[in-house]
């Protein structure tokens, strides 16, 4: 399952005490939480929408790179995780716990097979 | 629907009681609601072909189960990916369950919790909720879902395949929660059962006779939960309540189609067997923990079904009830109910002030029984003006043929000039 951590823009987040986003160590903690239960899979986090580069290709293979995130998207994904679990509540379960669903929100996607 | 000449019925009228039962015990099984629904119908032809000939078998969900489950492990040999994709589903069952021996005389378990609370999971929309559980505990067809919906089978089609994708898809287990999550997701499946009475409850009286058949899958599937779940009071509460209402079914429209009102209903119509299992659920409702809203409502409609006529109920224990009822679910339609109690229990004047109070609250002004309510306070403070025009706003708001009838006659009524 691919949980995917973003935010909306002007969603009333409820504000955390000190900063506008969740800290490092409830992160690394969250990492090991995850290593620990051995449903780690993959995770990361994203550079700034702004840092985004769309890079399409046409019919004649030509490569068009524009500038910018998908859209004009209003909502900003911050990171994500892959975790091995057997079903939805279980994802759900591991969202719940994950620092990012108190500052935004987590979307819980499973990964297709190939 | 079988060849010409071989009589199905029994097949098919054990394939409906039983569909549920088969779906889950395969669902649960292989975790695939495709596999299980498509080997549970391979199955039901294999039976029509078999049964007229050898005689329906003893045990016929048995019979059906074996067969499905050969035919679905059948096809898992035959095809690599789909063995793949459920050995990938179920990493985590028990291998030894997957491997016992298949026999025509073991105990067959129930299932249908396990997908009941797949069908109500809460990551799936209300919509597909209710189809889905139609579908598949209940048996009905997604036509005769779409005709009791009013939508398009297309429609319909296309929000069971929805639901049913994203079940298989996003893994949705096929299992009862756990305690610490039991009581929210209970709600959620009791609300979708509740959901589907309501909808064939309000059409009483349509000429579309399937409408009405979801008030009785509705009771069909509670019945189920009940016995599956026979300590959980806000079961109880929910079976004895739709009894206690449904008892009323015979009364509440008149041969002409039009609705009857409580008070006007002939309650020797009523049905006493229902009324008398109603009564007896709610005392083991109210003795259950925790106390649920479910069981406050049975014993309103209970006080309702006991008494010999309107005037004659037990008001003050009504009124009570909803004082308790609003302490649980403190919502604007039990305080609309709560209202309408006082107007008994006190009298009009006392029952419209508490209605007036209600007006800045647009979820009920929208709907026709806060207008219907106040014309019938008005009507009793002989208000005739008044109550005619709130009757005649009533009649513009409500849905059913029988009810605009009802409140037009109403309209009319309390117009009429002297």
């Amino acid at each position: 399952m691919l949980l995917i951590m973003g935010f909306r823009e002007g969603e009333g987040m409820p504000q955390p005490p000190s900063s506008g986003a969740p800290s490092a160590e409830e992160f690394m903690k969250y990492q090991q939480e995850l290593r620990q239960a051995g449903v780690h899979v993959d995770a990361g986090l994203l550079q700034s929408f702004e840092d985004a580069t769309q890079v399409q290709v046409n019919d004649a293979g030509e490569r068009l790179v524009t500038n910018g995130p998908f859209a004009e998207s209003r909502e900003y994904l911050g990171g994500y995780q892959i975790i091995d679990v057997p079903d939805l509540d279980a994802a759900r379960d591991w969202a719940a716990r994950c620092p990012g669903a108190k500052y935004g929100r987590v979307e819980v996607r499973p990964l297709a097979e190939f | 629907m079988g060849p010409a000449g071989i009589p199905v019925e029994p097949v098919e009228a054990v394939f409906r009681e039983e569909h549920g039962r088969l779906l889950a015990l395969l669902a649960a099984r292989f975790g695939d609601l495709d596999l299980a629904e498509e080997v549970a119908a391979e199955a039901l032809l294999a039976a029509v072909e078999t049964w007229p000939r050898s005689g329906t078998p003893r045990e016929p969900l048995a019979w059906l189960a074996t067969t499905a489950r050969r035919k679905a492990l059948d096809r898992i040999r035959r095809d690599a990916t789909l063995a793949t994709k459920l050995a990938v589903l179920h990493a985590d069952a028990d291998p030894a369950r997957r491997a016992e021996p298949v026999t025509e005389h073991e105990h067959i378990p129930d299932d249908r919790l396990q997908l009941l609370f797949a069908c109500c999971h809460p990551a799936l929309d209300l919509d597909a909720q209710t189809g889905l559980t139609l579908r598949y505990l209940a048996g009905l067809s997604t036509a005769e879902i779409a005709q009791a919906f009013l939508v398009p089978p297309a429609t319909m089609a296309q929000r069971l395949t929805r639901g049913k994708r994203k079940i298989q898809q996003s893994r949705i287990p096929f299992r009862v929660p756990g305690p610490d999550e039991l009581a929210g997701r209970l709600s959620l499946v009791l609300h979708v059962v509740y959901l589907i009475f309501t909808e064939g409850y309000a059409a009483t009286g349509h000429q579309d006779l399937l409408r009405c058949d979801l008030v009785d899958e509705a009771i069909r599937l509670t019945r189920i939960l009940h016995r599956l779940m026979p300590g959980e009071a806000r079961v109880t509460g929910l079976l004895a309540l739709l009894l206690l209402t449904d008892a009323r079914r015979p009364a509440r429209v008149d041969s002409r189609g039009m609705a009857v009102s409580l008070e006007d209903q002939d309650r020797s119509l009523w049905d006493t067997s229902m009324i008398e299992e109603g009564a007896r659920l709610t005392t083991q409702a109210l003795s259950q923990h925790p106390p649920s809203s479910w069981s406050v409502q049975a014993a309103i409609a209970a006080v309702h079904d006991e008494a010999p006529s309107a005037l004659q109920t037990d008001w003050r224990q009504v009124r009570l009830l909803y004082d308790e009822l609003f302490a649980l679910t403190p919502t604007p339609v039990v305080a609309l109910n709560r209202a309408i109690a006082i107007s008994w229990h006190e009298g009009p004047q006392a029952g419209l002030a508490r209605l007036e109070a209600l007006a800045d609250q647009p979820s009920l002004t929208r709907q026709h029984h806060w207008h219907a309510a106040r014309g019938h306070a008005l009507a009793r403070l002989s208000r005739h003006a008044a109550a005619a025009e709130a009757y005649r706003r009533a009649s513009e708001l409500a849905q059913t043929p029988a009810e605009i009838a009802y409140l037009s006659a109403r309209a009319a009524r309390y117009a009429a000039p002297g």
